[in-house]
């Protein structure tokens, strides 16, 4: 029997992939990208799960406002990568280093 | 009954109607050539909208089921917002027009920025939060990297953007723990079910979530690591924005989430903020010593300053509120006018941030210089100058909630910050004999300075009466 348990477990191992993801990364901007989407649709899964759990279908609208921004931020972020990428030729992470911080 | 909810918003959605038609009109028109009109109709669209919210609620009302909320804090925040931001605007006409960087997507974004800053200070579910902040940090990360040829303020961008989306994810998933162990994304279903003792761990998971989201949002030690960068990359007047309205926002967000929702768990998140605050307030006084370019050094200078409003918070009590609202409104009056004096650093006609050209300013520019003195001396605590009771208030708010180790360390690492604000002052009047600053006579960047700085003295006396209605937002929202 698959219970809310097991749904939890694989967001929360989604979730610390994307962050794993994000800082263990040392390739490129894009894989960034791909981290943190993958982090916002296992929040995603969590609502879902919750939602169908509690039979309380507010969970469910979350997720659809989630991923509503989640498609503008991949937007935005594309947008800025490639205004980035004009200037310096490169999307490598190691390259993101014009100021130090 | 949808009418009653459509009046309580009406100023958002003034707001956003506006931005969108006038992005249409700008498109369709002039283009770059209408910006300066866009400019000065948005800010002017601020102050009316500011005045109109300040002049007319009152009470607390709810709107969509509890979704909305516009009370005396919210009302408090939103002007404080609307205000801080038409300032900048204002001020970073001439700046950009100088520089080719004055788009007309500028004021809009920064108009859609704002209306998401007003709904995170009135947002009264998860959903609604979610919505304000995301339309907030979404803005923010275009107008950081404007300037789009610049090498430095892409990479600005692109750092806020990943950072941002981190802490936004962090929050989700928080949010989303808080939803099932809840079983409400509504504040007020929230604290009914987080209350008494035996609390569950998915609860304080989420608790925890969602408070380092908010330390992201307010630049709070250990996740500040974005700020200086972001600060030195975007171009002035757009750092000028992020210092001021944004943490204004944020910090408003933080106090109504943690006491509208979580207020029934106050000793669990009270060491959690108590520990981003004296973090904050010692990463910001040490790591600004080191700094030579005066856009680095305000990035940790309000890192140590969201520390200090932080302190209020932690304190969990209504006055603690009321003393980081004054705190707030204090900063961010202090930080227009410093960014001012900042905007009017050129040489040559290239805007210039490195410290050492201050050298020897007062003999140059003694109004400004003095100016810049007063706003230094407020920005470090020195009393009696305005600064000084910001500092006061929070430090009070700390020692009445028996956080009296949180005070001690609050005075210490303000010691420490004064070396840094000193120092500019130092170099403006004692310094050495080197190539100076020319040109910034711009009118009206030494009048935001001179009105900053006199507000300084001046607020002495009573603090322009700014006491009580944050003590009447404090109240309203600690009840």
């Amino acid at each position: 029997m698959i219970g809310i348990e097991h749904y939890l477990t694989v967001a929360a191992t989604l979730f610390v992939i994307g962050i794993f993801g994000l800082f263990l990364n040392r390739k490129n901007v894009i894989v960034l990208l791909m981290s943190i989407e993958l982090m916002l649709l296992s929040v995603n899964i969590n609502f879902v799960a919750f939602s169908s759990f509690l039979g309380d279908l507010v969970g469910q609208v979350f997720t659809l406002f989630v991923l509503t921004v989640a498609a503008a931020e991949a937007a935005i972020g594309l947008a800025i990568l490639v205004c980035f990428f004009r200037n310096r030729g490169t999307i490598a992470v190691e390259d993101v280093n014009v100021m130090k911080g | 009954m949808l009418q009653a909810d459509l009046t309580i918003i009406l100023p958002e959605i003034i707001l956003s109607i506006y931005a969108m038609l006038a992005l249409v009109a700008a498109v369709y028109t002039g283009k770059d050539k209408a910006a300066p009109m866009l400019v000065w109709i948005t800010s002017a669209l601020f102050v009316v909208l500011a005045v109109w919210i300040g002049m007319n609620g009152e009470g607390s009302t709810e709107a969509f089921g509890g979704m909305f909320i516009e009370d005396a804090f919210s009302r408090f925040g939103k002007v404080t917002i609307l205000l801080s931001a038409a300032a900048v605007l204002v001020m970073s006409q001439d700046y950009m027009h100088r520089r080719g960087l004055l788009r007309f997507e500028y004021p809009l974004l920064v108009a859609l920025a704002v209306v998401g800053m007003m709904v995170m200070v009135s947002s009264g579910d998860l959903m609604t939060l979610y919505m304000g902040l995301e339309l907030q940090s979404l803005s923010l990360y275009v107008i950081a990297s404007l300037r789009r040829e610049s090498a430095k303020s892409t990479e600005a961008g692109l750092k806020y953007f990943v950072l941002g989306a981190l802490s936004s994810g962090l929050l989700l998933y928080g949010a989303s723990l808080v939803y099932g162990f809840s079983g409400t994304t509504l504040f007020a279903g929230i604290i009914e079910a987080a209350q008494g003792d035996y609390l569950p761990l998915g609860m304080l998971f989420g608790l925890v979530f969602m408070a380092s989201g908010f330390a992201f949002k307010v630049s709070a030690v250990p996740f500040h690591m974005w700020t200086p960068d972001v600060y030195e990359g975007a171009p002035t007047p757009i750092t000028a924005f992020f210092a001021t309205a944004p943490k204004v926002a944020a910090m408003g967000l933080f106090a109504r989430v943690m006491h509208d929702a979580f207020g029934g768990m106050v000793g669990d998140w009270q060491q959690i903020v108590a520990l981003l605050a004296v973090l904050s307030m010692f990463l910001g006084a040490i790591a600004a010593i080191g700094q030579r370019d005066i856009k680095r050094l305000m990035a940790y200078s309000s890192i140590a300053h969201m520390g200090y409003a932080l302190m209020g918070l932690a304190a969990g009590t209504a006055f603690g509120v009321q003393a980081m609202l004054v705190y707030m409104a204090i900063y961010v009056t202090m930080n227009i006018g410093t960014f001012a004096f900042i905007l009017s650093m050129e040489k040559d006609g290239q805007p210039v941030t490195s410290i050492d050209s201050l050298n020897l300013l007062a003999r140059a520019e003694p109004g400004k210089a003095l100016a810049m003195l007063v706003l230094l001396f407020s920005l470090a605590g020195v009393p009696p100058l305005v600064g000084f009771f910001g500092k006061f208030y929070v430090l009070r708010a700390a020692y009445d909630a028996g956080l009296v180790w949180l005070a001690v360390a609050g005075v210490v690492a303000s010691v420490i910050g004064a070396f840094y604000y000193l120092r500019i002052v130092y170099f403006m009047y004692f310094g050495e004999e080197s190539e100076g600053l020319d040109g910034g006579k711009s009118a009206m960047l030494s009048g935001f300075l001179m009105a900053s700085a006199a507000i300084m003295l001046i607020g002495i006396v009573n603090l322009f009466g700014i006491e009580t209605p944050a003590a009447m937002a404090a109240a309203q929202l600690v009840n």
